[in-house]
């Protein structure tokens, strides 16, 4: 198929930020198609800017293209800009390797890394010309695939989505490129025997062979309606990340884009077990890569970069085992010349060691980031972020005392049996930090970003009620109000509303779909840009599908009702959920059970998986300020990194 | 002023094909790694956060292409002085994005002024296909007949209104079909091609706009900060011979299996 660059060159002087769709990244790919080659267009429903740094995006993207019998491109949603022009010129969506249509490929396959990019899915897929719903599709229709965190909740995109991808696509993409390319090979039969091969994949999820059923117009449960459909759909862990160190020669753009850095994911999975985090909960056990690795990725992306800053990923930098000596080897390394600097995203509050520090410091102080979460150790304890005030303080003064004279503090409202005193609490805990970073500077700041809460499918708060959109806006009112007159603190807050819509998307059923198509067709798009979100087309598709945020997202559900999820599994058994959920209304904290026995949530006992870590006792401070017993019990699913197992 | 002992390298560039949708800031970070990635010991300014010293020439509008880009970057003190700077525009060019080629590198004589303050004038190469050309050379002796030419354009988010004729300083066509040759001055306020482009009617449609030389003008005679020959048969000069399809490179075949294919555009 032809390239449509000679078309794309047209429009491009008359739109915004035009790099961002011609490709030529270091690192991109020019794979030749042919037969025997399952074509992937790899699909990241934000723009290129937010999308190109996605680290999964671009590890399928390696996987796939060191296969035979398969290649891979990207695309990225066309700014509104783009979009109009594209559509105005009969411009299809096109890949940004070799400016080839969407109708080149086999497979479309979206990351859904957020709910509110629903309506950007509908419009790729109608700008790559597939029929919208997976019932108009035909043999010679693309197949369109999701994954990411968000497929965790697949339903409302079911309408949409032919099949969805649970959990680590590094090995599942493999057998799914396979079952495709059997499937061409045999001449595209009838469109159902592709679906339901793809359905004996594990980990994959095809909504069709499923059907909701509704009483009084409540979910009361979703069955498959094929025998290739298995009851419950688990998700697919990796058991080691030392097998796939990828990306080996990550995407380096030639335009401006968010994380414009080397990443290197140091672990996968967290067993803080924050409550509402979702990310925490899907992604169990912990998978530590060998920190030898770390160093290696590390090395050699560098020198293929050319980025003078790296940052070691994963839910909670500071928990990787023997974290302060791989810092000090990136930055000591004499082939870095003394001018690499070190990101540490997701500190954790209380370990946060004056020695990792200043070790960051040596090459340049960047602004740091805390995350309390809560405003009170009461609400901490809820939510399981077990920060002690002294935890905070002394990280902040830390911070301070080393030179940092930019603090950045994230919190959630809205939380479960959440008091004002909470959130009031909040100010509190901010304008202290601003007098502590006095005491060593004039000048300090200090940002509380606060977050409306929003509950997630497969976890503890699956069940909770969310603030409404006004009473959100009230508690920041509040919040504001006890912030005025604190010298050097700054509030800032996301727009409640888009809070509520993100709900909808994030806990809606099957029926939510048809709400999603509205907002799309009403030119809802990009609907995670704050100048672009509009509450009121929510509201109006809500009434005209006779469904209601207040029973989608304000209603709190009991322990017997049908979630929209239930035949997904994240390995999480629902009894540990609700267990957790209990202990949450009453206050009660749980251990991190990398270094305490198990508690059997599922995440391993049902995979047989087990934390891969280089250490089974917990960092300095890694208690969370708790004065818990961390003494390692005899029941603990642990693998050391580096020794045999 | 940067101390003296650091000594100051030239580099010039040419910018062509799809990479001519990047930006100026754009350019300015891909050279900073490509920098890094080819070990040239660069000066540091001081300070909380070091950056290179690295100074770009005048700004190249998102969508033009170059023959002739320019940028100075100041060598660390510490560094042996062995750097072989011949060699240098070829392991550049292979550590810079496809359309982006290292022409020449040179040390530059101290006391030299910066290239923002030493240009005078671009020479810029114009495609205006969708207008006939008898009418084209009409609307070129209107503009050069007019004394005053005036642009509404924004600065510091007002609009404003200027006169650019004064930095009209040639315009004719080549011959070649829809093919314009502009001298367009730098100072005092500079004319972007666009505004020419906008003046000869075309402005809301894709038009192509290549600079090809820059200059400076010491006592009565002009010059190239860094002068390169074009030798018939080269890549650009074909390329830039043969501007209605310019983003083709030469030798540039799509890697069969997609190992990283430098020079990969899909002609």
């Amino acid at each position: 198929m032809d390239s449509l660059w000679p078309q794309i060159e047209r429009l491009l002087p008359g739109v915004s930020k035009p790099a961002r769709y011609i490709g030529g990244e270091q690192g991109a790919l020019c794979p030749e198609h042919g037969p025997g080659r399952v074509a992937w267009l790899l699909l990241y429903p934000d723009t290129y800017e937010i999308g190109l740094p996605n680290q999964g995006l671009q590890i399928l993207y390696e996987i796939l293209n060191e296969r035979p019998d398969a290649v891979a491109e990207r695309a990225y949603a066309p700014w509104v800009d783009m979009e109009a022009a594209m559509r105005a010129a009969g411009v299809p969506l096109f890949s940004v390797e070799q400016h080839l249509p969407a109708a080149a490929f086999d497979v479309l396959a979206f990351n859904l890394a957020a709910e509110l990019v629903y309506t950007n899915v509908l419009n790729l897929i109608d700008l790559a010309g597939v029929p919208l719903h997976t019932g108009d599709r035909g043999p010679a229709d693309a197949l369109v695939l999701a994954g990411g965190h968000c497929a965790f909740n697949p339903e409302p995109l079911a309408d949409f989505v032919d099949a969805f991808v649970m959990g680590d696509g590094e090995e599942v993409v493999g057998e799914i490129n396979e079952v495709v390319a059997a499937w061409l090979a045999g001449d595209r039969g009838e469109r159902l025997d592709l679906l339901r091969s793809l359905a004996g994949v594990e980990g994959v999820y095809v909504p069709a062979l499923y059907t909701a059923s509704y009483e009084d117009g409540r979910l009361v449960g979703t069955q498959p309606n094929d025998p290739a459909a298995p009851a419950e759909v688990t998700k697919r862990t990796v058991a080691d990340l030392a097998d796939w160190p990828y990306p080996a020669r990550p995407l380096v753009p030639l335009t401006e884009v968010v994380h414009d850095r080397l990443n290197v994911e140091v672990f996968r999975g967290c067993t803080r077990g924050c409550r509402f985090c979702q990310a925490g909960m899907i992604t169990r056990p912990v998978r530590e890569r060998p920190a030898a690795q770390v160093r290696e990725l590390v090395n050699r992306g560098l020198e293929w970069t050319g980025h003078d800053e790296v940052a070691l990923t994963s839910l909670s930098t500071a928990d990787f085992s023997g974290i302060e000596d791989t810092v000090r080897d990136i930055v000591d390394e004499p082939s870095h010349g003394g001018r690499v600097s070190v990101s540490l995203p997701s500190l954790r509050v209380d370990a946060f060691t004056v020695g990792t520090a200043a070790q960051i410091q040596k090459v340049r102080r960047t602004g740091l980031t805390f995350a309390p979460e809560g405003g009170t150790w009461r609400m901490r304890t809820v939510i399981n972020k077990l920060i002690t005030e002294e935890d905070l303080y002394g990280a902040v003064d830390a911070a301070f005392s080393q030179g940092w004279r930019r603090v950045k503090l994230y919190f959630l409202i809205g939380l479960p049996t959440e008091r004002d005193e909470d959130v009031r609490g909040i100010a509190e805990l901010g304008a202290r930090c601003t007098e502590i970073g006095r005491r060593y500077h004039k000048s300090v700041t200090v940002v509380a970003s606060v977050g409306g809460f929003v509950p997630k499918a497969h976890t503890p708060f699956q069940w909770f009620g969310q603030d409404t959109a006004a009473e959100l806006e009230r508690k920041v009112a509040l919040l504001r109000a006890e912030a005025r007159g604190a010298k050097g603190l700054t509030i800032r807050w996301h727009d409640p509303a888009a809070s509520v819509a993100e709900g909808l998307a994030s806990r809606g059923d099957r029926r939510t779909g048809a709400v999603i198509e509205r907002v799309w067709r009403a030119g809802g798009t990009f609907q995670e840009w704050s100048e672009r979100f509009d509450l009121g087309l929510w509201e109006s598709a809500l009434e005209a599908e006779g469904l209601s945020l207040s029973e989608v997202c304000h209603r709190e559900r009991d322990q017997s009702e049908a979630l929209p999820w239930d035949h997904i599994s994240a390995g999480l058994h629902r009894d540990f959920l609700w267990g957790d959920w209990q202990d949450a209304l009453a206050g009660a904290g749980v251990e991190d059970c990398r270094w305490t026995p198990c508690y059997d949530c599922g995440a391993c006992t049902g995979f047989g998986v087990e934390h891969v870590v280089a250490s089974a006792v917990p960092p300095a401070g890694g208690s969370q300020g708790t004065g818990q017993d961390l003494r390692q019990g005899d029941r603990i699913p642990v693998r050391l990194v580096g020794r045999a197992s | 002023m940067p101390p003296e002992d650091q000594r100051r390298l030239r580099l010039r560039f040419s910018k062509f094909g799809k990479i001519r949708f990047t930006s100026h800031r754009d350019v300015a970070r891909m050279w900073e790694r490509a920098l890094r990635r080819g070990g040239v010991r660069m000066a540091y300014s001081q300070g909380f956060a070091p950056h290179p010293l690295v100074s770009f020439g005048l700004a190249l509008p998102t969508g033009c292409e170059s023959m002739g880009e320019y940028l100075d970057l100041r060598l660390d003190p510490a560094e042996p002085g062995d750097t072989p700077v011949d060699e240098l525009a070829p392991a550049l060019s292979a550590l810079l994005p496809d359309g982006i080629d290292v022409q020449a590198a040179a040390l530059v004589e101290k006391g030299e002024g910066s290239l923002q303050q030493e240009v005078a004038s671009c020479d810029w190469e114009l495609e205006v296909l969708e207008v006939p050309g008898e009418e084209l050379q009409e609307r070129v002796e209107k503009i050069l007949a007019s004394p005053v030419l005036t642009v509404r354009r924004e600065r510091k988010g007002r609009p404003v209104a200027d006169d650019i004729r004064p930095a009209i300083l040639a315009l004719e066509l080549t011959g070649a079909q829809g093919r314009l040759r502009a001298e367009l001055a730098t100072h005092p306020r500079g004319v972007r091609p666009a505004d020419v482009l906008a003046a000869l009617g075309t402005d809301k449609v894709p038009a192509r706009a290549c600079r090809t030389h820059q200059w400076i003008e010491r006592d009565g005679t002009r010059f190239e900060p860094l002068p390169v020959e074009w030798p018939a048969g080269t890549a650009v000069a074909e390329q830039n011979a043969r501007r209605a399809l310019p983003h083709v490179r030469a030798g540039n075949q799509p890697d069969p299996r997609g190992s990283r294919p430098r020079g990969a555009w899909e002609q």
